[in-house]
């Protein structure tokens, strides 16, 4: 019994440190700007959608991977898929829910957007570094 | 021996450990969070010491599980006392340290009070099943813990990023750790399964705290608002 009750807390917990811990690593990164080489790549102008998520991230894959930014990325990816989840099941019957997911969805995208960008700049200076030697 | 998944997740996470050390060294983070890089340092070498012992006595011998149980212990009351110099960061306009210090350590002799009240109804092996039950409890205590000093951060309107993100990685370990002792309570029959995921949560947090150190400037601020699950 208390087994049972102290598993149903930690989950309980657990999804919501999880759901904090996303937000608060999309709010440390939204303010950082993207560059218009990054733009035209990944097609985000001024608001990014959830649609573009599968893209960038593919995007991202194609560039050197960073352990520091694995688990946030990672993160942000089951975040993600929390969201579509939630898109396809509790926001039909509440409707407010549609918009926040969607917006969700969509710092998302601009999260992982920021993160090709670092790694793009992570890739020039590597090259760059090549170069020189 | 271990298989090569086990090897591998073993591998990345005393890397994972060591980097956080290494980037709170870089960015000059190392003496403002001591106690959890302390702590870090300390998971570091225990999971060395582990290697050690699994290469020499194998996985299952009772060297290792002896020495697995009694090091987590420690870890255990070590990331405790980690957790409260967090509550110190964010109550340290209050002036609040010593009451801190105070409240843990009763907490602490409270759960080991706890905790032996029920093992000692069992008479075999009584230190060492105090030790791994500490363990357990400590991590749900931890956990709540880390849940009320959220709660004070989004009460206080606290804005350092770093610190936020370090809080919210601690209690998603603790809340997994909680759970998977719970579910091996509920199910034994269902604990090798767990072996590799609690590898994985072991991973998380040291490559969430290297993140926060390296990628966060302690300046580095985010609106409240924005972090609390419901929308306002």
């Amino acid at each position: 019994m208390m087994a049972a009750i102290i598993l149903v807390c930690s989950l309980v917990f657990l999804l919501q440190f999880f759901v904090s811990y996303c937000r608060s690593l999309i709010a440390a990164s939204i303010k950082h700007p993207l560059s218009a080489e990054v733009q035209d790549v990944t097609g985000i102008k001024n608001s990014a959608t959830g649609e573009d998520f599968d893209r960038v991230v593919q995007l991202l894959q194609l560039c050197p991977d960073r352990p520091e930014d694995r688990s946030s990325i990672q993160a942000i990816g089951a975040y993600f898929g929390l969201l579509g989840f939630m898109r396809s099941s509790v926001a039909r019957i509440i409707p407010s829910l549609q918009a926040w997911t969607e917006t969700e969805r969509g710092q998302c995208t601009y999260f992982a957007a920021v993160t090709l960008e670092r790694r793009i700049a992570f890739s020039r200076d590597m090259f760059a570094q090549q170069l020189e030697t | 021996m271990p298989g090569p998944l086990v090897n591998l997740l073993w591998l990345i996470g005393i890397l994972a450990e060591a980097a956080v050390v290494v980037c709170a060294l870089k960015k000059g983070a190392f003496r403002r969070y001591l106690l959890l890089n302390l702590y870090m340092a300390g998971l570091l070498l225990v999971e060395l010491g582990r290697y050690k012992i699994v290469s020499e006595y194998g996985l299952k011998s009772t060297q290792f599980q002896y020495f697995y149980f009694y090091s987590d212990a420690i870890l255990t009351i070590f990331l405790y006392f980690a957790l409260c110099t967090l509550y110190s960061h964010v109550f340290s306009e209050m002036k609040a340290e010593r009451y801190v210090k105070l409240g843990a350590l009763l907490l602490l002799a409270g759960t080991a009070l706890f905790t032996y009240a029920v093992v000692q109804q069992s008479t075999a092996k009584l230190v060492t099943h105090f030790v791994v039950d500490l363990s357990q409890n400590l991590y749900f205590v931890g956990l709540v813990l880390t849940y009320v000093l959220w709660g004070a951060i989004l009460k206080l309107r606290e804005t350092r990023t770093r610190l936020i993100q370090l809080v919210l990685s601690l209690g998603l370990y603790f809340s997994f750790l909680a759970a998977n002792y719970a579910v091996r309570n509920l199910y034994p029959s269902l604990s090798t399964v767990f072996i590799p995921l609690v590898q994985l949560c072991g991973i998380f947090l040291p490559l969430a705290w290297a993140y926060a150190f390296w990628r966060l400037p302690e300046e580095a601020r985010l609106a409240p608002a924005r972090l609390a699950v419901i929308p306002r």
